[in-house]
Parts: C-alpha cells; sequence; structure tokens
C-alpha cells in the first residue's frame, strides 16, 4: 500500500543547531506510527515541519505519493493533517466552541459549530459543553477540544504530541477507545511519546529520534521497553531503586491546613492532613489544578497562615517565611523550573545563591562571598552531572534534563530535613528522571522526610512510600503503595473517593 | 434653558472625545496590544484637524486630517511595537512626547485662528421637545457617531468571525498563530484604527468642544481615555458609562470651580485626574487575581524564523 506521508531527508538547522539531520518518516494509511524519542531529539520540530509551522531546510515532503510543500498549517490542514499539541493552543477566555470556529473557515456560522462540536464528541466518545469557557475545563477535558476541532477537518493524518503526559489512567484509556476507532475508520495517527509502554500497547510501528537523527525504525510490538529505551537514550537506562532504610519519626506533620484558592482560576484547600516520617518518601498523586499549587505554597512559605497548621520536627512553621523555613532545614523545588525554580536570565552561580542565600553561608555582613558561591555551584554541578554550554551559563541556556538536575541538587546537596518537590521529572530525558529519582532514593535513605507532588502515577509508584490523592483541594488519607492499585488510585484522581479502600 | 440641562448638555460634548478615544484604544488592547500613545495621536490629530479646516474651510476635511493623522502616528508606533517588537509601554510613551511636539509645530500657525464650532443638529418639532429635545436630538453629528461607534465595536468583538479572531490574538498570540492567523496584521489593523480613533477625538476638540488650536489642548485626556479602558474591564458598552462619568466629573468641577466654593482652582482642574487614579486604584483592588484583561496584553509577539 503507497504511504499516506513520506518525509525523505528532512534537514532543519537553528543557527547552528542540527534539529533535524536528515530525517526519513514513512506514515501507512490507517497506521499508528510512534514517533519516539527524548526531549530535544527532534521531535517537536520535525512535527512543526509535517503541519507547516517550520520549514525544513533541506529535504522533499510527499503526501498521498505527490511532492508537497506545506506552507501554513492552514496548507497543512488543506492537505489533511490535523494536530493536537501538547501544550494546548486553546484560548481560555473562550468558549468551548469558539475555539473550535477560529481553526474553521470563517463561513461557518457558530451555531452550526455547536452542533457539530456536539454531535462529533458524542461520536467519539469524547464528552464535551460548546459553551463553557476553556479556563473553567479540565487538562482532559481541553484535550477533547483539542482532538474534535481537528476531527471537524476530517483529517487523514492526525497528530497528538505527547498526548497523555496530562491524562489520568482512565482518561488515557478512553482516549486510546477514541484513537483505535479513528483508526477503523481508515485514518493515520501519528503518536508522539516518551512513555513506551503506551507505545507497545497501542501503535504499529515506531520511528525512533536520538539527537536529530533516526536511529531504527521497529515495530514496539516485537520489541520490549528496555529495547526501545535503549534505542531512545543509546545507552542502559537504571531504573531507580531504594536501599533498605527505616522510617523514624514525623518530621513534617500537616494538620486540619486550609487555605482559600488564591486566585478564581486556583482551587481552595480543604482540612488537609498529612504527615511524612523521616526515611519515607510520600507522594501526592492529583490531576493539575486540584490544589497542589496551593499546598506546595503553603509548605513552602510562599503563603504564610495559622503557625500550627505545618510543623517540621515538631517546631510549628505554619506562620513562618521560606528563608526561616529554610533555617529550620526545608528544602523546596516548585513545579516550574524556569521562572519559579530559577530565575531564567541568572546564570547557575547566581541561581544557587538565591536559593542558599539564607542557609548556606553566602552572605557575610551584607556582602556576597563569591568564593563559597561558586564553589558550591561546581559541587552541584559536579555531584549530579549537570551538562552545559559554558563554566557558567544562564539558566535559561540549559535543557530541561539539566536545569532540573541542577535546581533538585542544589536543595539535595544541603541534606535538608524535609524536601518538598512538585513534578521532580516533568518533561525531562530519561537518564536525568533516573538520577533525580535516585537522588530522592538516596535522600529518604539519609533520613530525610521526602514529599513529592506529581501528576506521573508511574514515578509515584516507583519511588514512593506511601501515597495519597488530591482532588479538588482535599487530601485522601495516605496509603502504602505497594497496597494500591494503579486503576483506584486513577478513579481517586478523576474526584470519586472511598474507592480505594 | 435650565440649569441642569445645560450641565447635562455639556457632559455629553465632554464625554465625547473620551469615548470616542476610548473605544479605539479598547480594540486596541483587545488585540493585545498596549498603545500608551493616545495623548500623543490625540493632539495631533486635535492640530491637523484644525489646521485642514482652516485651509480647506470644510469640516469634513478637517475630521478626516484627524483621522488620517493619528493612523500615521499608530502606524510609526506599531512599526517599531509591532515590527521591530520594540518595548510597546516605552514605544508608547515617546509617541506621546512626539505627538505633543509635532502638533505645535502643524499648530504653530493657527494659534489665535477662530472658526465656528461643528453644527448642532437641529431637528424641526423633536429638538425643541423640553429637556430631552436638546439632549437627545440636539447634538453635533459626531456625538451620534460616538455612541454608534460603541455598538459598532461591541458587534464587532462579539458578532462578527473577524472580532472574534482579534479577541483571539489578544488571548493568546502563539495559539492564534498556530491556527495559521496572521497576528501582526491583525494587531496592525487594530492598531490603526485605535489611531484612528484618537485622531476623530483629538479632531473632535478643535473643531467642535472648542473651535480654536492651542498647545497641548488635550490636556490629559488621553491618559483619561486609557483609564476608561481599565475601568471598562475592555468592555465597549461600559466604556460609555466610563466616558460619560469621567466626563461628568469634567464638567461638573468647571461649575463648582464658577461657582466659587474657596477650594483653589487648580485643585479643581486636578479632579478628574484624581478621580482616574481612584478608579484604577479601585479596580485594582476590587478584581485582584481575576483576569479581565487581554492575557497577551502588552506581550511583543515573534514568530519563529
Amino acid at each position: 500500500m503507497a504511504a499516506l506521508l513520506e518525509a525523505s531527508g528532512i534537514v532543519r538547522r537553528f543557527g547552528a543547531l542540527l534539529a533535524n539531520d536528515h530525517v526519513d518518516l514513512v506514515v501507512a494509511p490507517a497506521e499508528i506510527h510512534a514517533l519516539l524519542g527524548e526531549n530535544g531529539a527532534g521531535k517537536s520540530t520535525l512535527v512543526k515541519i509535517l503541519y507547516g509551522l517550520l520549514q525544513p531546510s533541506e529535504g522533499t515532503l510527499t503526501w498521498e505519493g505527490r511532492p508537497v510543500t506545506i506552507a501554513s498549517p492552514a496548507a497543512a490542514r488543506r492537505l489533511g493533517v490535523g494536530m493536537v499539541f501538547q501544550h494546548f493552543s486553546l484560548f481560555e477566555a473562550l468558549t468551548v466552541a469558539e475555539n473550535v470556529a477560529l481553526s474553521l473557515p470563517a463561513s461557518t456560522p457558530i451555531a452550526t459549530i455547536e452542533t457539530e462540536v456536539a454531535r462529533l464528541s458524542r461520536a467519539y466518545g469524547l464528552p464535551l459543553e460548546p459553551r463553557r469557557e476553556v479556563w473553567r475545563l479540565s487538562v482532559g477535558e481541553r484535550q477533547r477540544i483539542e482532538i474534535v476541532r481537528a476531527l471537524l477537518q476530517n483529517p487523514k493524518l492526525l497528530i497528538l504530541d505527547e498526548p497523555t503526559s496530562v491524562l489520568t489512567p482512565q482518561e488515557a484509556d478512553q482516549l486510546f477507545v477514541t484513537l483505535e476507532a479513528l483508526k477503523a475508520e481508515g485514518r493515520s495517527i501519528l503518536y508522539i511519546s516518551h512513555k513506551l509502554d503506551e507505545v507497545r500497547r497501542l501503535c504499529d510501528r515506531a520511528t525512533v529520534l536520538r539527537l536529530g537523527k533516526v536511529v531504527a525504525t521497529a515495530d514496539p510490538r516485537a520489541e520490549t521497553a528496555a529495547s526501545l529505551a535503549r534505542l531512545m537514550v543509546g545507552t542502559e537506562v537504571k531504573e531507580a531503586r531504594a536501599t533498605a532504610h527505616a522510617t523514624g519519626a514525623d518530621r513534617l506533620v500537616v494538620k486540619g491546613l486550609s487555605l482559600p484558592a488564591s486566585d478564581t482560576h486556583g482551587t481552595a484547600l480543604k482540612d488537609v492532613t498529612l504527615s511524612v516520617r523521616a526515611g519515607e518518601i510520600v507522594g501526592i498523586a492529583g490531576i493539575a489544578g486540584n490544589g497542589q499549587d496551593e499546598f506546595f505554597a503553603a509548605l513552602s512559605g510562599e503563603v504564610t497562615g495559622d503557625p500550627g497548621t505545618i510543623s517540621l520536627d515538631g517546631r510549628p512553621t505554619g506562620a513562618l517565611g521560606i528563608n526561616a523555613r529554610r533555617r529550620l532545614g526545608a528544602a523546596y523545588v516548585p513545579e516550574e523550573r524556569l521562572g519559579h525554580a530559577a530565575a531564567p536570565g541568572f546564570t547557575l552561580a547566581d541561581n544557587a545563591l538565591l536559593s542558599g542565600h539564607a542557609t548556606n553561608g553566602f552572605v557575610r555582613r551584607g556582602l556576597i562571598d563569591r568564593g563559597a558561591v561558586t564553589a558550591w555551584f561546581q559541587r552541584v554541578v559536579s555531584a549530579f552531572d549537570v551538562r552545559m554550554s559554558g563554566p557558567n551559563p544562564e539558566a535559561r541556556a540549559l535543557s530541561g534534563g539539566n536545569l532540573q538536575k541542577f535546581v533538585v541538587g542544589r536543595e539535595i546537596l544541603r541534606e535538608p530535613a524535609l524536601l518538598v518537590v512538585a513534578q521532580p521529572t516533568w518533561g525531562v530525558d530519561a537518564a536525568a528522571a533516573a538520577t533525580i529519582r535516585q537522588a530522592l532514593l538516596d535522600l529518604a535513605a539519609r533520613g530525610a522526610a521526602v514529599l513529592v507532588i506529581s501528576q506521573d502515577l508511574d514515578e509515584l509508584f516507583a519511588i514512593a512510600d506511601r501515597l495519597a490523592v488530591i482532588s479538588e483541594g482535599r487530601l485522601s488519607e495516605p496509603r502504602p503503595t505497594p497496597s494500591l492499585d494503579r486503576e483506584a488510585v486513577g478513579l481517586m484522581m478523576g474526584g470519586i473517593h472511598g474507592v480505594a479502600a | 434653558m435650565g440649569m441642569t440641562e445645560a450641565i447635562l448638555l455639556t457632559i455629553i460634548t465632554a464625554a465625547t472625545p473620551l469615548l470616542i478615544a476610548a473605544l479605539g484604544e479598547l480594540v486596541v488592547e483587545r488585540s493585545g496590544v498596549l498603545n500608551l500613545g493616545v495623548e500623543g495621536m490625540m493632539i495631533v490629530g486635535a492640530a491637523s484637524g484644525f489646521a485642514a479646516a482652516i485651509l480647506t474651510g470644510s469640516t469634513v476635511i478637517g475630521i478626516l486630517a484627524g483621522i488620517g493623522a493619528g493612523m500615521i502616528l499608530a502606524a510609526i508606533f506599531a512599526a517599531l511595537a509591532l515590527g521591530l517588537a520594540a518595548n510597546q509601554v516605552a514605544t508608547g510613551l515617546a509617541l506621546t512626547i512626539l505627538g505633543l511636539g509635532v502638533s505645535g509645530l502643524i499648530g504653530s500657525e493657527f494659534v489665535g485662528a477662530r472658526r465656528d464650532a461643528l453644527a448642532k443638529i437641529d431637528l424641526p418639532w423633536l429638538s425643541d421637545l423640553p429637556v430631552v429635545g436638546k439632549i437627545l436630538f440636539g447634538q453635533d453629528p459626531l456625538v451620534y457617531v460616538s455612541v454608534l461607534l460603541a455598538v459598532g465595536v461591541w458587534w464587532f468583538l462579539w458578532k462578527t468571525r473577524a472580532g472574534l479572531v482579534l479577541r483571539a490574538v489578544g488571548e493568546s498570540h502563539g495559539a492564534a498563530h498556530a491556527l495559521g492567523y496572521s497576528v501582526l496584521k491583525i494587531r496592525f489593523l487594530a492598531v490603526l484604527f485605535g489611531g484612528g480613533c484618537a485622531g476623530l477625538a483629538g479632531a473632535y476638540l478643535s473643531l467642535a468642544y472648542t473651535p480654536f488650536w492651542s498647545p497641548g489642548m488635550t490636556a490629559g485626556r488621553g491618559w483619561i481615555a486609557l483609564a476608561i479602558v481599565v475601568f471598562a474591564s475592555w468592555l465597549p458598552l461600559r466604556a460609555v458609562i466610563g466616558a460619560y462619568l469621567f466626563g461628568g466629573v469634567t464638567v461638573l468641577q468647571l461649575h463648582a470651580q464658577a461657582r466659587g466654593w474657596g477650594i483653589p482652582s487648580q485643585a479643581m482642574s486636578a479632579l478628574p485626574y484624581l478621580a482616574t487614579i481612584l478608579v484604577l486604584v479601585l479596580i485594582s483592588v476590587r478584581r485582584r487575581g481575576d483576569a479581565q484583561a487581554p492575557a497577551a496584553l502588552g506581550t511583543p509577539f515573534v514568530p519563529d524564523r
């Protein structure tokens, strides 16, 4: 059978960087084709070329046997290419139907679009309310808008960029059913992911990219997750493993913590109670926007409250500011690497100073001890194998994985009594993720209390001793991880309580 | 004519230029661009409009000249802030300073010249109705234009596809670009519209409100228009309320000065500006954390190569 889409010899340069280096990709009709690769492997660049957002420096595209140039997303859509982005390109203040309307010819009236959205969402099991504003919707619902929007174009090829990275297991299962239905209709799907189990379950073929080059084209069902990972990373990826150790007394205790929502789009915390013992990793699972940000802010001291609601090693810290809590031995790694954990335009050394100025002896009589900062910064870099493009680059110049190793490393090396970390490996390559998880396990083994807030259930099941679920600002009772099953946790993340018992 | 009626009439003429300029800036800001140069575009519109009207003897040509002058200044802003992605705040402030200078140059020949104010319409019977006659049916044409403009902007933004696209661009230029919309072109057109409105508002001042030219005659009205946009939460019909409220304060302080309540006239003249500050403070307190402004407001858009 002739290929639906064939890209051959695609080269794309950004200055000196070769993002795509003679990439070949063939997508057959009615095929779910995986595009595998680590962050920075060139997947996004390739996909942007296929969708007309970028032009290739060299190479040719063939669509149904005819050579084509795809000059713009509109041209891509005319050919029959639809795209669902990882970071949704939605307009928060507009309604579902208005968002869909923006991707359709201007002649279609909004009323028609509303009925069409309703029809498609029923036909493919993608429930949506056309008149709701996007900011009111969950991440899963937002993704459905993107899919419905793409489907309205009646595409022959649907490109999905890391679609399950934001979904609960149940939402992901629901998505897979939809994708299988689309395939049965004869549509092709280009499925970008680094979740190997999914790819093996769903995809017919896989093209693996590494550092801008195609390193393999394989049948994912004939491969193991480990062999695919090896192709992606180029080396063996070690699974993080805990060493046996005893847990001690409670270090972090949260009692009856309630907090109003920070803004109209936020979630109020309702009577959150939790304790983390020495030597223990407690995981908090939940879909984004269920109070994680507020909980992190309350724990870190970005928002202060009643002194008794939070205590560390028996001392009430609820009313203390960030520096006071750090001096008591607490450490924090927020979710957003650039902009929250690190100042993008500051060098790494200055970023080390920012989080350590109160505790690491960097400042004497109001003056910065540059020597101490540099020595500390170099310790972090070598201990966590942070790869960088110069002796002391700006934070924004680092890749996601390297910057994450740095912001986690600068806290862990302080040997904190408590580490609270949000999304420790979000969007981080597999090797860096393994390093970070191992460092968290080792820190707990040395007697610290570690609290991990994450949306990645695989991660939490891999490293957490106990697991709780946050949903609509309420935290479930933490349970030992081995006693939980993923389905039950997934249901709780979706807001269905009391099933795990 | 009673006192109340006289006050109402002057409030309407004081509010009209504020409303026109505010509606223009509202469209600009809805597209995600913050043009702080309203005052500059307005005063160049006032000078050019008056000069053209004196030279040609035609009020219509004067009005068109005012609109055109505002658009030229807006095009300079667009070239810098959109084309070269210069900082919008700094560019807008520079535009105001430029406009104040250029208007002095254009108007220097015309200081002291006088002409009749834009004629008020006079409908037989209707305009002679007691109380409401003069207020509803005896205004100059631009007053009606300003109200129609408010309805038109509302209709455009919420009822047309082009308006939806414009709001989308102001909400997230990246997403709009990804859908294939030309962000810079849409913003350029919005900025031109804003410039045309500011120029028209300026021309209204020099051709209808006080029919002569004097340097600096806009006296901060461009800034008040900017405040009205925020006050109105970027909603055109609420901008009507805002414009009449601020117009009212401007007029009432004049009447209060005339009565001589023993308050220094300078303090009274400061009243509209104090009201502006007060309103902005109250709004920011009341709406803390609530996303009312277009999300991409003031952020430059630089497309991928």
